[in-house]
């Protein structure tokens, strides 16, 4: 029985991993700060000037728990693969549709409706809990778009047609985000997304949680045999995780979206928290980093029904479950790939 | 007679007479195989050596004893192998350890005549008799490789090579030996054997105002 298990976060700079005897031991400054069993771990996430020995990572590899390196601001630079597991039929089959253009675009249609629909969930429950307080009307607005393309979603499309929709959605959802952010105004006010760099508060908190998430989504693919570079709606491109993108989309809604409205709006982060670069770009400050990823591994703990499984599991598994649903889809098991919904 | 590279695992043809889409999962989509090997052989190997009565008088004790019978095309490990001293010479008699009871079908019993088989191609000797040790009953089942055993084995392994050949993973379907197999979460017997639409699901969720 796959177990949710804990990702270990490693923010102090300076540590150094090691195996020792069936425990990952941690080291700052020639003291043994941690000892963990591996096989009590998922994961292994390290933020900037963090080493670990070759042994340990054989041995993180050999059970199956990812190790990744992101430089201390979040960015990712490099995970640490074992051999590579699972079933060859799986990863051909995978191949195989990733290179027809129509089953590509039928695969990217089912991870849109999972987005589009959670980001209509998220803003529908912005608006039954703070009706009174947000720009209602623009918010249903946005509302009425993403469901006009979910309408769309249900008939066949080109995969650039799908992800034209896509494009579309996604200036609706996050042009009323900004209202969403009911408290906090002064410090956060988000005017649309930006990534590299994160040029505000609100999209260095975003992008920082994407990241978080699609490690977990990324070493949950690779757990069940899927290969996370070829994907679907995002086409190859050396270096990028097409597929983790993939399957990550309808998570940032409901998970990492809703993640930074709570964060944000219960005070949790605060302006200050950021700091502007030189270069305008934004980072996050060491306590601010820490409450957030201590605020990600609470929330995969959260106990949701699965709609389509009715089956009760954490957040945490959910990646795994729907890398899974999607690999039996794949096989031939179900009809199509059933993204979670968030209700 | 098979090639070297065509040997399937000992332990698959249990799986595949236990429910054609265990072994579908362990052996051709590999899902998670390490977890299920892991284990299995874990509390096999454990069992097998926690017995130790390997000093009994004129009883040599080999254990984990790898096989293979490139007529069956198999491979595997073999708990315990013992060597009687018999008035024509030494017997082989192979043991399998396993932690349950005695089962109504002849998963063990393929299993062990397939070891037999594999040690016979081997040493070129006759192996006629071997037993299960069973962990709950803690008894042994004395096992006779008479001539229906040995033809239910190779028709078993014959199946074996043509299922694992086709790749064909058979669809999943609920029933009473879903709640003793460990790969439940990932075969997800209720939702993959057919009944439950994604597509539907999907259709209803969208249209729901």
């Amino acid at each position: 029985m796959k177990r949710h298990l804990n990702t270990l976060f490693v923010t102090t700079q300076g540590t150094y991993l090691f195996k020792d005897g069936e425990t990952l031991a941690l080291k700052v400054e020639d003291t043994v700060k941690l000892r963990l069993p591996i096989h009590t771990l998922e994961g292994v996430v390290c933020f900037g000037q963090v080493s670990a020995s070759p042994f340990l990572l054989g041995h993180c590899a050999a059970h199956g728990v990812s190790v990744s390196f992101l430089t201390e601001h979040g960015r990712f630079l490099a995970s640490v693969q074992g051999p590579t597991s699972g079933n060859v039929l799986l990863r051909r089959r995978q191949y195989r549709l990733a290179d027809d253009p129509a089953a590509s675009a039928a695969l990217a249609r089912f991870f849109l409706s999972g987005k589009l629909a959670n980001a209509r969930a998220v803003l529908r429950r912005a608006l039954r809990d703070h009706g009174g307080k947000i720009e209602a009307e623009a918010v249903g607005q946005a509302i009425d778009r993403l469901s006009q393309h979910l309408d769309r979603l249900r008939t066949d499309m080109a995969l650039d047609a799908a992800r034209g929709m896509e494009g579309d959605a996604a200036h609706a959802y996050y042009g009323v985000f900004d209202h969403l952010i009911v408290a906090g105004k002064g410090d956060f006010a988000f005017a649309g997304r930006n990534r590299r760099p994160p040029l505000d508060p609100v999209n260095c908190l975003l992008s920082f949680l994407y990241v978080l998430l699609a490690h977990d989504v990324r070493s949950a693919l690779e757990t069940t045999g899927l290969d996370p570079a070829v994907g679907f709606l995002h086409r190859d491109r050396p270096g990028r995780p097409g597929l983790a993108l993939d399957l990550m989309e309808e998570f940032r809604p409901f998970f990492a979206d809703r993640l930074a409205l709570t964060l944000m709006n219960l005070g949790k982060v605060k302006g200050k928290g950021f700091k502007r670069l030189e270069s305008g770009a934004v980072v996050m400050d060491d306590a601010t980093r820490k409450e957030v990823l201590m605020a990600y591994q609470e929330r995969k703990q959260d106990v949701v029904e699965h709609p389509f499984l009715r089956e009760k599991m954490p957040i945490g598994l959910l990646f795994h479950t729907q890398a899974l649903l999607f690999a039996r889809h794949l096989r031939g098991d179900l009809d199509g790939y059933p993204p979670y919904l968030w209700k | 007679m098979y090639a070297e590279d065509e040997l399937l695992s000992i332990s698959a043809l249990q799986h595949l007479l236990f429910c054609r889409r265990q072994c579908a999962l362990i052996h051709i989509e590999r899902v998670w195989a390490e977890n299920a090997f892991t284990v299995r052989g874990g509390i096999l190997h454990e069992k097998a050596h926690e017995q130790g009565y390997a000093s009994r008088d004129g009883v040599r004790v080999a254990r984990a004893v790898p096989l293979r019978s490139m007529e069956l095309g198999l491979s595997g490990v073999a708990d315990v192998v013992e060597f009687h001293e018999g008035r024509d010479g030494e017997i082989v008699f192979p043991v399998e350890y396993k932690l349950g009871q005695p089962k109504a079908d002849a998963c063990d019993t393929v299993q062990l005549c397939a070891q037999a088989l594999c040690l016979e191609e081997m040493l070129s000797r006759p192996i006629e008799a071997g037993a299960i040790f069973y962990g709950r009953t803690r008894r042994r089942l004395a096992v006779a490789f008479d001539a229906a055993l040995r033809e239910a084995t190779r028709a078993a392994c014959d199946d074996l090579h043509a299922f694992i050949r086709a790749g064909v993973t058979p669809k999943a379907r609920y029933d009473a030996r879903c709640r003793s197999c460990s790969l439940e979460a990932t075969c997800l017997p209720r939702a993959c054997g057919g009944k439950r639409s994604a597509r539907a699901y999907l259709r209803q969720a969208i249209e729901e105002p």
